[in-house]
C-alpha cells in the first residue's frame, strides 16, 4: 500500500486553522526559524481516513481473531473502559492541576479514582501499597528493582547480585542491569525454579544477593511449586522476592503475592485487568509493595485527609524520586478500575478460573498433536509445545496465520526446543479453541506429507514471508532512506 | 458472568476432558500456605452503573475551567478524525506486530510515524517512540554514554525540572555523574554551557524552547559538543518546531521530545509518547522497537521489526535498554494528527499560539508590577514575574475559574513570583481578556 506521503499533495490541508496571526518571521527572528516547512503529509480529510482505515484492515485483533499469543493474555477488552477513559473530566485534566496550591480542589475526582485502584490492587495482590508511576511491565521491573536496591542501600548494605531464573524475560535481565545489578542466571529443573540452585547460589554469593525476580506460574505455563521453600532461603540471607506479574491472569482469587512471601510486584494491567494492547502500547506498569519498601516509593504519593479529601504527598526524603512524569498511565489505569469494578472480587477469580480451564482443555485436545512436555501436570492459563519431529515452529506459525488465527508465541521460552506457547485466555468459546485444534491437526498432516507447503504460508495475506536480513542490512526506516 | 462465554453444560464437558471435577481443582499445584488470607474485593456492578460512578468523579475535576498551564503538557484541539480512526479495533486490540504478514497495518503506520518525526526534526531516522518526553532523554542520555564510553551529562537547568528528577532517578544507580549548568533569569547560559563541555562529557542536554517558553538557537553549543566528540542532545516541543530551527539544522545527534501535544489528550498525566530521532551513525544505539522496510519472498514492499540483536528480548542483560513496548496507539495518534494538519495545519497552529501568548503578555504586562522575565524571544509560553508570590494568584485565580498557569518557585528558588502561562488554540482572545480582568483585579 502507499504510505500517506506519497498520497501528499502541495497545498492540500485537511485542519486549516482560522487564525489572523502573523508569519512566525514577524514574530521571531529569522536566524531561530527553520528554513523549510516539515515536509508532512498534505492530504484532505478524507485521504486520511481512507489510508487510515485500509491500513487497519491489513492487522490481525483480538476483536477479528482468535489471537492465543502465549504470556500476552489477548483477552477481549470490554468496550464501555474506551468511554470511561474519554470522559472530559479525565482526558481534559492537565496533571499539573493537583500540584498547585488550591489545585487539588478541581482533580478530587482522578484523584479518588488513583486511591480506589491502590485499595483494589492491593487486595487483590496482597500488597500494602501501590506506585501507578511505571508506564509498562519493563518500566515497572526497572522501579521494582530499583525498590529493592533503596531498601539494601537504607540497611547499608550494597548488594550486587540479582537472581534471575532462565526460563524469565527478557526484560527481567534488561531491567535489573539498568538498576545496576549483576544478574546470576538460575537453570530450571522439571520446568521449575530448582531451590537447590538457589541454595547453591546463596553458597557462591551469599549476602552480595539482593533479590530474585520469579514469574509465577512461570513462563512455561507451571506453578512454581516449590516456592515456600525458596522464600525460606531467601530470608535466610534477607534478600528480596520480586514477582514479575506477566501470568497473574492465572491466579486472581487464588493467590496473593503479598501472602505468598514477595516483597515487590509489577502489573501488566494490559493483561489481567483487560485494557487494550493497542498495538504494542501504551501500557501502565503498576507496582506494589509490602510494608518494609513503603519508604521507598516514587514521588508524588496520593493520600488521603482525615476529611476525606485527597492531596499528593511528595515529601518522602527515602524515596527512589520519579520514575514517570505525573501518575503514570491514568488514561490506562482508568481503564483497569473500571474492569475491576465491573467483575468485583468473584468475577475476577472466575476470570482465572476460565481462563486456566480454556488452557487445559486445549493441552489435552492437542496432546496427541503437538509434543508436550510437563503433560502430566496442570498448566496455568498457557502452555508450552514443541512441534513435531521434522517440523518448524515458525512454519506451524505462519500456517495458522493463513487460516486467520494469529499464532501462538515462538521460540519463547528459550529453553524449549522449536517452542510454541499458546495461551487461549478465558473469553474464548469453546467451538474457537476446538477449531485451533482441527487446524493444528491439519497443518501438520500437510507438513508431514509435504513440509514445502508449509513454508511457502502465508499465500493469501497482505505480504507474504519477508526478508528481515536484508530490513537489518539496508535499513530503511524512513520514506527518505530508501 | 460478563465476558465469559462457557454454558453449564460446556464447563462440563470441558472439565471431563481435563479429568477434573471442579474449576478449582486445576489449582492444586498452589500450595495451601501460598493461598489468600483473604479477598474482600467488591460485589461487581452492571456497565451503566460503573460508568455512572466514574461519570461522577469525571465532573469533579472542574472540566469547565479556562486554563493556561502548560509547562510542556499541552491542551490541544485534536481533530475527531483522530479519535476514530484510532479507536478502530483492528489497531487498539492487536499487540507488538512480530507477526508481520498479519500486522502490516501497524507496522506500516509506525514506519510513517519514523518519517513524519525524522521529517519534522530534519534527523536522519527515529525510532516507534518511548514511554514520554522524560523517558525519551533519559534514553537519549544512555546512547551517549555507551557511545563515548564517558560518564558525565552536561545539563542545562532550564530543561523542564520534571524530566531532570527522573533523568537523577534514572541514572541515579548507574555509573553516570550529572553536571547541571544554571540558567541565567530563564535563559539558557550558553557561555556556561560551552565551558562545561569537555572531553569526558558523553553529553550535552538542552531543550527548545526551554522551560521558560524562551527560543534559543543551540548550533554553538553542538558545534563545541563535536569538538569533543560529545553527543548534542535536544528536546523540542512538537508544535512549536513545525517553526522554529529544527535539531538537524543545529547539528543535534539526538533530538527527543514529548509528543503529547500531537494528538493525545492531558488524561492527567498519560500516556504520553517519547519521541526520538537520531543521526544515522547512531542507530544501532538506539532503544526499543525500530521498523525497517524490505520485500516478501514475491518481491513486494512490507515492513518488519528490524534491529532487533538491540533488544532485550535478544540481548538480555546487554540490552542497548530494557524497554520492551513503544506506545504505539500514541504513535498512530500522532501519525494522524501530523496527516490532518500537514505542515500548513501544523504552522499556523504554532503561529496562533505565538500570536495569542504575545496578546497575553501586552495585557498582563499592562497591569502594575507586572513584567516579562527577560526580553529574550519566545514561544507560545511566557515566564512573567508578578508583584505577588505565583503561587497565591493562581490559588485565588483557580477559585474563580481561571488557571493562569504554572508558578515556578518550587522549583527555581527565588522566582516565587514567577508564573508561566502557555496560550494554545482551546484559548482565545476573550479567555485573555478575562485573565486580565481577574489578575488586574487581585494584584
Amino acid at each position: 500500500m502507499k504510505t500517506i506521503f506519497a498520497q501528499s499533495v502541495p497545498g492540500r490541508c485537511a485542519w486549516r486553522l482560522n487564525s489572523d496571526a502573523p508569519k512566525a518571521s514577524e514574530m521571531l527572528p529569522e536566524g531561530l526559524l527553520r528554513k523549510k516547512a516539515p515536509r508532512l503529509p498534505e492530504c484532505s480529510e478524507l485521504d486520511v481516513v481512507r489510508h487510515f482505515t485500509r491500513l487497519s484492515q491489513l492487522n490481525y485483533s483480538v476483536d477479528a481473531n482468535f489471537y492465543p499469543l502465549g504470556s500476552c493474555t489477548m483477552k477481549y477488552n470490554p468496550k464501555f473502559t474506551e468511554y470511561v477513559a474519554g470522559l472530559p473530566g479525565f482526558a481534559r485534566l492537565h496533571p499539573m492541576m493537583a500540584q498547585l496550591e488550591g489545585g487539588a480542589d478541581c482533580a478530587q475526582g482522578a484523584l479518588r479514582c488513583l486511591y480506589e485502584t491502590e485499595a483494589l490492587l492491593c487486595e487483590l495482590t496482597g500488597m500494602k501499597a501501590f506506585t501507578f508511576q511505571p508506564m509498562a511491565g519493563a518500566n515497572g521491573e526497572f522501579t521494582g528493582v530499583k525498590l529493592i536496591a533503596a531498601y539494601h542501600k537504607a540497611k547499608g548494605r550494597n548488594r550486587k547480585k540479582m537472581l534471575i531464573p532462565d526460563a524469565a524475560h527478557g526484560t527481567n535481565p534488561a531491567s535489573a542491569a539498568l538498576a545496576g545489578f549483576e544478574t546470576v542466571n538460575i537453570e530450571s529443573r522439571d520446568g521449575m525454579v530448582d531451590p537447590e540452585a538457589i541454595v547453591a547460589a546463596i553458597a557462591e554469593h551469599g549476602e552480595d544477593i539482593a533479590g530474585l525476580m520469579m514469574t509465577c506460574p512461570n513462563t512455561l505455563g507451571l506453578m512454581e511449586v516449590h516456592l515456600p521453600r525458596i522464600v525460606a532461603e531467601l530470608r535466610k540471607i534477607d534478600a528480596l522476592l520480586y514477582y514479575d506479574g506477566a501470568n497473574m491472569n492465572a491466579i486472581m482469587g487464588k493467590m496473593r503475592m503479598g501472602d505468598a512471601g514477595f516483597d515487590v510486584v509489577h502489573l501488566n494491567v494490559h493483561k489481567p485487568l483487560a485494557t487494550p494492547h493497542g498495538g504494542g502500547g501504551p501500557g501502565a506498569g503498576p507496582v506494589g509493595v509490602t510494608e518494609r519498601l513503603l519508604p521507598f516509593l516514587p514521588v508524588p504519593r496520593v493520600s488521603k485527609h482525615p476529611d476525606g479529601r485527597f492531596f499528593l504527598e511528595s515529601n518522602l526524603p527515602q524515596s527512589i524520586g520519579h520514575i514517570g512524569p505525573f501518575y503514570g498511565s491514568f488514561g490506562i489505569i482508568i481503564r483497569a478500575l473500571a474492569y475491576m469494578l465491573r467483575l468485583g472480587g468473584e468475577g475476577l477469580t472466575r476470570a482465572s478460573e476460565y481462563a486456566v480451564l480454556n488452557a487445559n482443555y486445549l493441552k489435552k485436545k492437542l496432546e496427541n498433536v503437538l509434543e508436550i512436555p510437563f503433560r502430566n501436570r496442570f498448566c496455568a492459563h498457557e502452555f508450552v509445545a514443541s512441534a513435531p519431529d521434522g517440523l518448524r515452529a515458525l512454519d506451524i506459525a505462519k500456517a495458522l496465520l493463513q487460516r486467520g488465527i494469529h499464532a501462538p508465541t515462538i521460540y519463547f521460552p528459550l529453553i524449549v526446543h522449536e517452542c510454541l506457547m499458546a495461551e487461549p485466555t478465558e473469553t474464548e468459546n469453546k467451538e474457537t479453541l476446538d477449531a485451533y485444534v482441527e487446524a493444528l491437526k491439519e497443518i501438520i498432516l500437510t507438513g508431514k506429507a509435504d513440509p514445502q507447503a508449509l513454508q511457502d504460508m502465508p499465500t493469501n495475506l497482505p505480504v507474504r514471508r519477508l526478508d528481515e536480513t536484508a530490513a537489518a542490512r539496508h535499513m530503511v526506516l524512513t520514506e527518505d532512506m530508501g | 458472568m460478563p465476558y465469559i462465554p462457557h454454558t453449564p453444560e460446556e464447563l462440563h464437558e470441558m472439565l471431563s476432558v481435563v479429568g477434573v471435577r471442579s474449576l478449582d481443582d486445576l489449582f492444586a499445584d498452589i500450595p495451601s500456605s501460598m493461598r489468600p488470607k483473604h479477598f474482600n474485593l467488591p460485589k461487581g456492578m452492571s456497565e451503566a452503573a460503573v460508568c455512572g460512578h466514574l461519570e461522577q468523579l469525571a465532573a469533579q475535576n472542574c472540566p469547565g475551567h479556562v486554563s493556561f498551564l502548560g509547562a510542556g503538557f499541552y491542551n490541544h484541539d485534536i481533530p475527531k478524525a483522530v479519535d476514530a480512526l484510532a479507536g478502530r479495533s483492528e489497531f487498539y486490540t492487536a499487540y507488538t506486530p512480530y507477526q508481520a504478514e498479519c500486522s502490516q497495518g501497524t507496522l506500516q503506520a509506525i514506519f510513517e510515524f519514523q518519517t513524519a518525526v525524522s521529517r519534522l526534526m530534519e534527523m536522519d531516522c527515529a525510532n516507534a517512540s518511548v514511554y514520554d518526553g522524560g523517558s525519551a532523554i533519559f534514553e537519549a542520555s544512555m546512547m551517549a554514554v555507551r557511545a563515548t564510553r564517558r560518564r558525565v551529562l552536561v545539563v542545562d537547568e532550564a530543561v523542564n525540572p520534571i524530566w531532570r528528577a527522573m533523568l537523577a532517578s534514572y541514572t541515579s544507580s548507574l555509573d553516570v555523574e550529572i553536571k547541571t549548568v544554571p540558567q541565567s533569569n530563564g535563559c539558557s547560559d550558553v557561555n556556561a554551557l560551552l565551558a562545561a563541555i569537555d572531553d569526558v562529557s558523553a553529553a550535552v542536554i538542552v531543550q527548545n524552547p526551554n522551560f521558560f517558553g524562551v527560543v534559543a538557537d543551540y548550533a554553538a553549543v553542538f558545534a563545541k559538543a563535536h569538538e569533543h566528540k560529545t553527543f548534542g542532545v535536544i528536546s523540542v516541543y512538537p508544535v512549536m518546531q513545525s517553526v522554529l530551527k529544527t535539531p538537524g539544522e543545529m547539528g543535534a545527534d539526538v533530538a527527543v521530545a514529548e509528543g503529547q501535544s500531537l494528538g493525545m489528550s492531558l488524561s492527567f498525566g498519560g500516556p504520553y509518547l517519547g519521541l526520538m530521532a537520531c543521526r544515522k551513525e547512531h542507530i544501532r544505539q538506539f532503544p526499543g522497537r525500530v521498523v525497517g522496510r524490505t520485500v516478501d519472498v514475491d518481491g513486494k514492499t512490507g515492513y518488519v521489526l528490524t534491529l532487533q540483536a538491540r533488544e532485550q528480548h535478544i540481548r538480555r542483560a546487554k540490552a542497548t535498554s530494557n524497554i520492551c513496548s513503544n506506545q504505539a496507539l500514541c504513535a498512530l495518534r500522532a501519525l494522524i494528527h501530523m496527516s490532518l494538519l500537514g505542515p500548513e495545519g501544523l504552522t499556523r497552529t504554532a503561529e496562533n499560539n505565538m500570536g495569542l501568548a504575545r496578546y497575553a503578555v501586552e495585557r498582563l504586562t499592562a497591569l502594575k508590577g507586572v513584567a516579562l522575565l527577560n526580553s529574550a524571544p519566545f514561544g507560545s509560553e511566557a515566564a512573567l514575574r508578578l508583584p505577588v508570590p505565583a503561587a497565591d494568584v493562581v490559588k485565588a485565580m483557580t477559585a474563580k475559574g481561571v488557571v493562569p498557569g504554572y508558578p515556578l518557585g518550587r522549583h527555581y528558588p527565588g522566582m516565587e513570583n514567577v508564573l508561566l502561562l502557555s496560550c494554545t488554540e482551546v484559548n482565545s482572545r476573550g479567555q485573555i481578556d478575562k485573565l486580565a480582568e481577574i489578575m488586574g483585579g487581585l494584584l
